[in-house]
C-alpha cells in the first residue's frame, strides 16, 4: 500500500462521489420539495445509461449519444411524472414507496425485454482515451478525470441555479415550508414538474457518464439507489449542498474502505480471514458512518426543512 | 356481534383455505413448497406489521432478524445440534436480542432516519453473514435435512410441515392481535397517533416501542428458522435489503389497518408472482403496474377491500 495507490483510490472515490451526487441531487430535491419518496429514481440513472449506450451506438458518436440521451431522459422522467407520480403527491410515504417499487419492477423488466439481460459495453470516446501522468509513475485515466470535472461543473451550475435564481429560491422555499409556499400563490404543480424533470435529467446524465466505466445492466439502478438514499439522509433531506458534501464523503469512504481495509486487516489477521473481514468491514463502513452521523445529527449535516 | 363476526370472516376463510389446501388439489410437491414459503413470509410480514402498523415505525431492516433466525439454524447445525426444541428458542432469542440492541439505538431517531438506520443495521448484518467463511460466506450453507423434533424427523413430512407453518402463522397472527388489543398495544397505538399526547398523559413511548420491536424481531427469527428448514439452505441473500423491502411491500399491499393485512399481502405477492411467472417469463411487466394500480385504487390495502363492501 503506497501513497500512489492511496491517491488513485481517493480520486476514484471522488469520481464515484460525483456520480452519486448527480443521482442524489434530484432525489433530495424531489423528496425535500415535494415530500415524495421516489424509489424509481435509480431507474432514471439506468435509463440514462441505456439511452446513452444505444444512441451512441446508433449515431456512432458518444457525444451525439450524450446530447440526445439528455432530452430523452428528461422526456422519460416527465412521462413517468404525468402517468404515475403526480397521482401520489397527496398520499402517504408508504403508498409512494409501493407504487414507485412497481415502477422499478416494470422498467427493469422492460429494459431486459428491449436490450436483453447481458451487460452492454460502451467504448470510451476517442478524445478521452489514455491517461494523464499525475506524478512520476502514476497515470490516471483521462475519462475518469473528465467525469470528475463534468460532475463538479454540474454541481457548480446547480448551485448557481438553486442559490442565485428566482426558480431556485422557490425550490428552496418549497424544501423549507411547502404549504407556506403554496399559500403565497406559487403554482407548486409547475414547480414540481420542473424539479422532477431536472432530477430525472441529472440522474440520466450520471448514467450516460458512468456507462463506459461501469457495466450497463438492468440492476444497475438498484445499487445506486440505496447509496443515493444514504447520501441524502446524511446530507439532510432537501439540501443540495448537503447532498454534495455527503456524496463525496460516501464515495470516498466506500471506495477507500473496500480497497484498503483488506490490506489494513492483514496487519492484525492471517491473509485469508483478513480478506474476508476486510471486505465485509469495508462494505459496512458507509452504513456505520451513516448510523454515527444520524445518531449525532438526526436531521443530517445540513437540514433544509424548517424545524 | 355481527360486526365482530364480519371482521373475523376473512381471516377464518383464508386460514380455512390454507388448512384445506393439501386436499383441494394443492397436495403436489411444488404447491406445498410454494404454500409453505408464502406462510413463512407471512409470519415475517406479520412481524414487520407489528413495527409498521402497530408502532407506526417504518423499518427497512426486518430481513436481518429473519436471517439471524436462519443463521441460528446454520450455526447450531455446524455444531451438530439439529434439535428443533433447542434451535427454535435460540433462533427467536438471537433475533429478538439483535432487535433489542439495534432498536435501542434506532429508536432515538424517527421518520426517515429510522428507516435508514434500520437499513444500516440490516446491511451490517448482511455483510457480516457474507464474510462468515466457515458458514459458506457468499455461497451459503446447505443443511442436510430438516431439524428434528424431540429426536423425531417428522418435519421432513410435507403435510406435517405444512400444518406446522400454518399453526405458527395462525399463532403469530393471534399474538399480534392480542398484543394490539392489550393495554400495551393501546399505548403503542396512542404513541403512533400522537407521541406528544401519549407523553403528556404519562406514557413514554420509547420502552413500549422498543419492546414491540424486540417481539417483532423474535417473530421474524421464528420465520427465519422455518425458512431455513423449508429450503434446507441458508445464504446471505436472506438478509439482503431487497428482502426487507419485499416484506415492507407485502405489509403495505395488505394494508396497515389490521395484522391480517400482512398475511394477506404475503400470500397475494408470493402466489401472484408464481402464477404470473407461469404465464410469462416477463411477469414483472404485469406485476409492476398491478402494484401501482393497487396503490392508486385500493386505499387501505387488500384488507380494506373486504371491509368496504362488507
Amino acid at each position: 500500500m503506497t501513497a500512489q495507490l492511496l491517491l488513485v483510490q481517493a480520486l476514484n472515490g471522488l469520481q464515484f462521489g460525483v456520480l452519486l451526487f448527480l443521482v442524489a441531487a434530484g432525489l433530495t430535491l424531489v423528496f425535500g420539495v415535494m415530500d415524495f419518496i421516489n424509489l424509481a429514481h435509480g431507474v432514471q440513472y439506468m435509463l440514462g445509461a441505456y439511452l446513452g449506450a444505444s444512441l451512441a451506438a446508433a449515431t456512432g458518436s458518444f457525444w451525439l449519444g450524450l446530447l440526445l440521451a439528455l432530452p430523452a431522459a428528461l422526456a422519460c422522467g416527465l412521462a413517468l411524472e404525468w402517468l404515475v407520480f403526480r397521482h401520489l403527491y397527496d398520499r402517504d410515504h408508504l403508498a409512494q414507496v409501493l407504487a414507485t417499487f412497481g415502477v422499478i419492477l416494470f422498467l427493469n423488466e422492460a429494459v431486459k425485454v428491449i436490450w436483453g439481460s447481458a451487460p452492454l459495453q460502451v467504448p470510451i470516446p476517442d478524445a478521452l482515451q489514455g491517461g494523464i501522468a499525475l506524478m512520476p509513475g502514476l497515470v490516471y485515466p483521462v475519462y475518469r478525470v473528465a467525469i470528475l470535472a463534468a460532475g463538479l461543473a454540474t454541481a457548480a451550475l446547480l448551485w448557481l441555479l438553486v442559490e442565485r435564481t428566482r426558480a431556485g429560491a422557490l425550490v428552496r422555499a418549497g424544501a423549507s415550508n411547502r404549504p407556506m409556499l403554496a399559500a403565497m400563490g406559487v403554482d407548486t404543480g409547475r414547480l414540481f414538474m420542473l424539479v422532477f424533470g431536472c432530477g430525472a435529467m441529472l440522474a440520466g446524465f450520471a448514467g450516460v457518464m458512468a456507462a463506459p466505466i461501469l457495466s450497463v445492466d438492468p440492476g444497475m439502478g438498484d445499487t445506486v439507489l440505496i447509496l443515493a438514499f444514504v447520501v441524502i439522509v446524511i446530507g439532510g433531506i432537501g439540501s443540495v449542498r448537503g447532498a454534495f458534501v455527503a456524496a463525496l464523503l460516501v464515495g470516498v469512504i466506500e471506495t477507500l474502505g473496500r480497497s484498503l481495509l483488506p490490506d489494513v486487516m492483514r496487519l492484525f489477521l492471517a491473509p485469508s480471514p483478513a480478506r474476508q473481514a476486510g471486505a465485509a468491514l469495508g462494505s459496512m463502513l458507509v452504513y456505520i458512518a451513516m448510523a454515527l452521523i444520524l445518531a449525532v445529527r438526526p436531521r443530517g449535516l445540513f437540514p433544509a426543512r424548517a424545524g | 356481534m355481527t360486526g365482530a363476526l364480519r371482521a373475523a370472516a376473512l381471516p377464518l376463510l383464508v386460514f380455512g383455505l390454507l388448512a384445506a389446501a393439501p386436499f383441494l388439489g394443492l397436495g403436489a410437491g411444488w404447491a406445498m413448497t410454494l404454500l409453505a414459503r408464502a406462510m413463512i413470509l407471512g409470519i415475517a410480514a406479520l412481524s414487520l406489521w407489528l413495527v409498521v402498523g402497530g408502532a407506526g415505525l417504518v423499518s427497512l431492516g426486518q430481513a436481518a432478524m429473519l436471517g439471524i433466525g436462519a443463521y441460528a439454524v446454520v450455526v447450531l447445525d455446524a455444531a451438530g445440534v439439529t434439535e428443533a426444541l433447542v434451535v427454535t428458542p435460540v433462533a427467536i432469542g438471537a433475533a429478538a436480542l439483535f432487535a433489542l440492541a439495534t432498536g435501542a439505538v434506532a429508536m432515538r431517531t424517527g421518520g426517515v432516519s429510522f428507516i435508514m438506520i434500520t437499513l444500516a443495521f440490516g446491511q451490517m448484518a448482511f455483510f457480516t453473514a457474507s464474510s462468515l467463511a466457515i458458514y459458506g460466506g457468499d455461497d451459503g450453507y446447505t443443511l442436510y435435512g430438516r431439524s428434528t423434533v424431540a429426536g423425531a424427523r417428522w418435519m421432513q413430512d410435507r403435510l406435517a410441515f405444512h400444518y406446522l407453518c400454518l399453526g405458527l402463522l395462525l399463532g403469530s397472527f393471534l399474538l399480534c392481535r392480542m398484543l394490539l388489543a392489550s393495554r400495551f398495544g393501546r399505548v403503542l397505538r396512542a404513541a403512533r397517533e400522537n407521541a406528544l399526547r401519549a407523553q403528556a398523559v404519562g406514557f413514554e413511548p420509547y420502552p413500549y416501542r422498543l419492546v414491540a420491536y424486540a417481539i417483532a424481531g423474535g417473530i421474524a427469527g421464528l420465520a427465519g428458522f422455518l425458512l431455513a428448514n423449508a429450503t434446507e439452505f441458508v445464504a446471505p441473500s436472506f438478509l439482503a435489503w431487497q428482502r426487507s423491502g419485499d416484506l415492507l411491500f407485502m405489509v403495505i399491499l395488505g394494508g396497515l389497518g389490521s395484522p391480517f393485512g400482512a398475511v394477506l399481502g404475503a400470500l397475494a405477492i408470493v402466489l401472484l408472482e408464481e402464477w404470473l411467472g407461469h404465464l410469462t417469463q416477463h411477469w414483472r411487466l404485469i406485476f409492476g403496474p398491478l402494484l401501482v394500480l393497487a396503490v392508486l385504487f385500493l386505499r387501505g390495502g387488500l384488507v380494506g377491500l373486504g371491509r368496504r363492501h362488507g
